[in-house]
């Protein structure tokens, strides 16, 4: 009898030690962001907010950025860094969603439809894109965002100068699109979000949005189990070792980058339903390092990643912007320095997931 | 002429646990040519960075024996002290500034100064260092330096865009004209220039060694050091083995000190080998621009089954085949694979017809580091033959792990298990995942690069008598470079000698050792009696 309880006890500290073994085993910024979140969380329920809404809140935002996450697992397998050319696959996104608005389409069908054209133009610009990383090889950490900065200010152009006439989509004054489109003008707001929609414990699940999100995953997790996912892989990790295989390194490059601008330029579509605008001109520029970051402080590195950090790491992440603005409205009622706040917490943890994405965020 | 002038006297010296110096002792004269004369790793540069205190050789420990210079006993702790006492050393890297000219590389940092009124005032308020430069001067000096050696090129020209012969000499031309220079180091000086050049340099070293400088004159070619050389020195493994005048030997038995009778031959079941007459690989006139390892026309066969050796010393080109061959650096030239021509730089057609690597940078090339066994194991296989793919197009994880186990087990390769990243493992067990991956696409030609460099005893007898085991019982050809010539000789049934990226000549196994020196000194087999 005793030496069972003792037996039980040693048990219990065994599997104390395995899950404390199993904590050190997760990346040290996604246990410090998570932190973070659960120390703004409690703030949060302490001041009075619901934690049902906060949570709702946090699966929002994770959905419509797990996509642009996403997007740089491609990328960073292929040893061409972590995405930062974001803006280069919304700006296609956006391009494809505006003629779709345009020719007339509305509802499910304008969504449907313009998240295939995304993919067509993400893919054709991700292309071209990934010949440009073959160009600057050692240097597209410093070209990669200034190519999306570039694209950005050129497609500032673009939307002045396109000729569409919708009354809808141009200024009230003048010629050129508006800054933000509502989508509901075109029935097109939520769909995704809204489809099979429910509520568990006050928490809004956005099934429909979740699920397109986890298909997303799936089909990346099973694409780095195939031949070429492998090789890209491979690549990434030492590109002597491939081209010693047979591999076609710069080829497999221009795959990687292909997929990461496509995935990008999809996940405008997600993205613009679930805020229900499509917004224009300098939007696109502001998605890159955040999206970066997200993937960074789930675990991944320079040069190596996972799917499981995207989905970790999104959440976490824009979970924390997210409850971060109730909460500290709550808490600092009246003083006006809630979204300099959140700015701080937002560009420190870019900061900080940037300062160690070379040696991986340990 | 024949005063002492430098003398090593009983140098030892340790790196980590090896031995690379025993006890060597030799002098060198005032006036003379002093050829220094060994295989790589022999001591050579170990020597040279003893007598430039090296912190190379001081952060390890530093050395046991002495030095003297004109009879005075020196302690040299760093490359400064050697230039204070007249020691210089032009070195096989140009260490020259290309945006400055002829003039200003030769007077870096011992520039002249003018003295006048100016001069005066700023060099009290700013240092000594804010004079201005008696140019004209510096530009006469240098004149006389490029004369000694009989340059008729303009000292104000700029480096930049100097033939490489030239820039040999302007580095030089910087040393002779240090003030009282006593010993200069010349490391290969020959290797980069052009046969018309290499001459009017060894011209040059008479005259230096005329006006009383000693000249240390280290290089593989037997020839120059015959036909310049007063004395010469040689090393072998840390160890000194002879030094005499040259006059009284000749290429061929430098040669033969320089290769010494390692070579054992242990070759077993020698005799019933029968090899066929078939030749499965073909190489003619093969060009390869792979750094430090240029192959400048190379030609040979291989049989049908045949083990292969390619030697020769490093730098030489003898690397450069098989990853020429492979495509992994552009080559041109012609390869007929069992009858079909193949398509140089074109890697994966090489691997689907049956062509393996193991490369000599294991870590570079051969491994993926940060990766698990089983996963470098199956991936040239999968991406050649579509190996280990479900039938969903998948990695089919079970199969990997499967072949994974029986490679370790196969091969010894020790290790936690097939997870084990292949970073921490040692270098014997590093090599054999790689010769796994090789032997995973199931090649008929196999071609290993220094296959046990870097590795212990143990693991190296387990690679060779793998790769002969292959061989034998199912007939692979395997065609193996290194530069250890005893290996070579022990598993292989022919050995060509590649030297300056030519192909020297080819020698069986249990030729005498003179003969594999000479060839790797660069002296062709012309007339064909080393093969007879």
């Amino acid at each position: 009898m005793m030496s069972e309880v003792i037996k039980e006890k040693s048990g219990f500290s065994d599997a104390l030690k395995r899950a404390y073994a199993t904590f050190r085993r997760i990346p040290f910024s996604t246990r410090a962001v998570g932190g973070l979140y659960f120390v703004v969380l409690i703030i949060g329920i302490l001041w009075g907010a619901s934690p049902a809404d906060l949570f709702t809140r946090s699966l929002h935002f994770f959905g419509v950025w797990a996509i642009y996450a996403l997007s740089n697992v491609p990328s960073i397998q292929s040893g061409t860094g972590p995405n930062f050319a974001l803006p280069v696959g919304i700006v296609t996104g956006l391009m494809a969603m505006v003629l779709m608005m345009a020719a007339g389409l509305t509802g499910w069908t304008l969504l449907l439809v313009s998240a295939l054209l995304a993919l067509v133009f993400g893919s054709i610009f991700g292309f071209l894109y990934g010949k440009l990383m073959n160009a600057v090889k050692g240097s597209e950490m410093a070209i990669a965002p200034y190519t999306g900065f570039a694209i950005t200010a050129l497609f500032g152009l673009v939307w002045v100068a396109i000729p569409i006439t919708h009354p809808r989509m141009i200024f009230f004054l003048g010629d050129g699109l508006r800054h933000q489109i509502p989508l509901d003008y075109f029935d097109a707001n939520l769909l995704f979000a809204r489809l099979l929609e429910f509520e568990l414990f006050g928490v809004t699940f956005r099934t429909g949005e979740l699920l397109v999100v986890f298909l997303a995953c799936i089909l990346m997790w099973l694409f780095f189990r195939t031949k070429t996912g492998i090789a890209i892989s491979a690549v990434g990790r030492n590109p002597m070792y491939a081209k010693a295989s047979g591999i076609n390194v710069d080829r497999s490059r221009v795959i990687a980058n292909t997929m990461s601008t496509a995935i990008a330029s999809f996940g405008v579509v997600i993205y613009a339903q679930g805020f229900g605008f499509v917004q224009l001109y300098d939007f696109p520029m502001f998605f890159a390092f955040p999206a970066v970051a997200c993937i960074l402080v789930g675990g991944a590195s320079g040069q190596r990643s996972k799917v499981i950090n995207v989905l970790v790491g999104t959440f976490l992440f824009q979970g924390l912007l997210a409850i971060a603005l109730p909460v500290f409205t709550r808490v600092l009622a009246g003083a006006d320095v809630v979204n300099p706040i959140r700015m701080v917490i937002q560009n420190g943890v870019i900061l900080y997931a940037l300062s160690r994405m070379s040696k991986g965020v340990a | 002429m024949s005063r002492t002038l430098l003398e090593f006297k009983n140098i030892s010296k340790v790196y980590s646990g090896n031995q690379v110096l025993k006890d060597v002792s030799f002098d060198i004269r005032e006036g003379e040519i002093h050829a220094l004369l060994g295989e790589n790793g022999a001591g050579k540069s170990t020597l040279m960075n003893i007598l430039f205190g090296m912190p190379v050789i001081h952060s390890t420990g530093g050395f046991t024996g002495e030095l003297t210079l004109a009879g005075e006993k020196v302690d040299i702790l760093s490359p400064f002290d050697a230039m204070a006492l007249g020691i210089g050393m032009v070195h096989q890297e140009f260490m020259l500034i290309p945006g400055f000219t002829i003039t200003e590389n030769i007077k870096l940092n011992r520039e002249i100064e003018k003295e006048n009124v100016l001069n005066s005032i700023t060099s009290r308020l700013f240092g000594k260092r804010m004079k201005t430069l008696d140019r004209k001067q510096m530009n006469k000096d240098a004149r006389k330096a490029l004369d000694k050696l009989d340059m008729d090129i303009e000292e104000f020209t700029l480096v930049q865009g100097l033939p490489i012969g030239y820039m040999q000499f302007v580095e030089i031309a910087r040393e002779i004209d240090k003030e009282g220079m006593k010993v200069l180091v010349l490391d290969e000086p020959t290797a980069v220039l052009t046969e018309s050049e290499a001459e009017h340099l060894l011209k040059a070293m008479r005259t230096i060694a005329q006006s009383g400088i000693a000249v240390v004159f280290i290089s593989h070619r037997l020839n120059e050091i015959t036909a310049v050389a007063d004395r010469v020195t040689i090393l072998r493994d840390g160890e000194l083995v002879v030094a005499k005048e040259v006059k009284d030997t000749n290429a061929l038995e430098i040669a033969e000190y320089m290769v010494g009778r390692k070579v054992s031959i242990d070759r077993t079941s020698d005799e019933a080998r029968q090899l066929s007459d078939e030749v499965v690989l073909s190489v003619k006139d093969l060009h390869v621009a792979m750094p430090n390892e240029n192959v400048k026309g190379v030609s040979f066969e291989v049989k049908k089954g045949e083990v292969f050796g390619i030697g020769g010393l490093a730098g030489q080109g003898k690397l450069g085949i098989a990853n020429g061959i492979m495509g992994l650096y552009e080559s041109k030239g012609e390869v007929v694979l069992s009858g079909k021509s193949m398509q140089l730089g074109k890697t994966k057609a090489m691997l689907n017809a049956g062509v393996a690597f193991v490369s000599e940078d294991r870590k570079g090339v051969g491994l993926l580091i940060e990766e698990s066994i089983e996963d470098n194991i199956m991936f040239t296989a999968m991406s050649i033959h579509d190996k280990f793919l479900s039938s969903a197009r998948l990695s089919d994880k079970r199969a990997i792990r499967e072949h994974a186990r029986n490679m370790i087990k196969d091969l010894d390769i020790r290790c936690t298990s097939e997870k084990q990243h292949t970073g921490r493992l040692s270098g014997g067990n590093q090599q054999k995942v790689c010769v796994a991956r090789a032997l995973t696409q199931e090649p008929t030609i196999l071609f290993v690069s220094e296959p046990t460099r870097g590795i212990d005893i143990g693991a190296k007898k387990l690679i060779l008598d793998l790769l002969l085991e292959l061989s034998q019982k199912q007939g692979m050809t395997i065609i193996m470079t290194s530069s250890e010539l005893a290996e070579l000789c022990s598993i292989c049934d022919r050995v060509a000698i590649i030297c300056e990226g030519e192909m020297a000549g080819i020698l069986p196994p249990d030729a005498p050792p003179t003969h594999f020196g000479l060839m790797m000194s660069g002296i062709k087999d012309v007339e064909g009696e080393l093969t007879a």
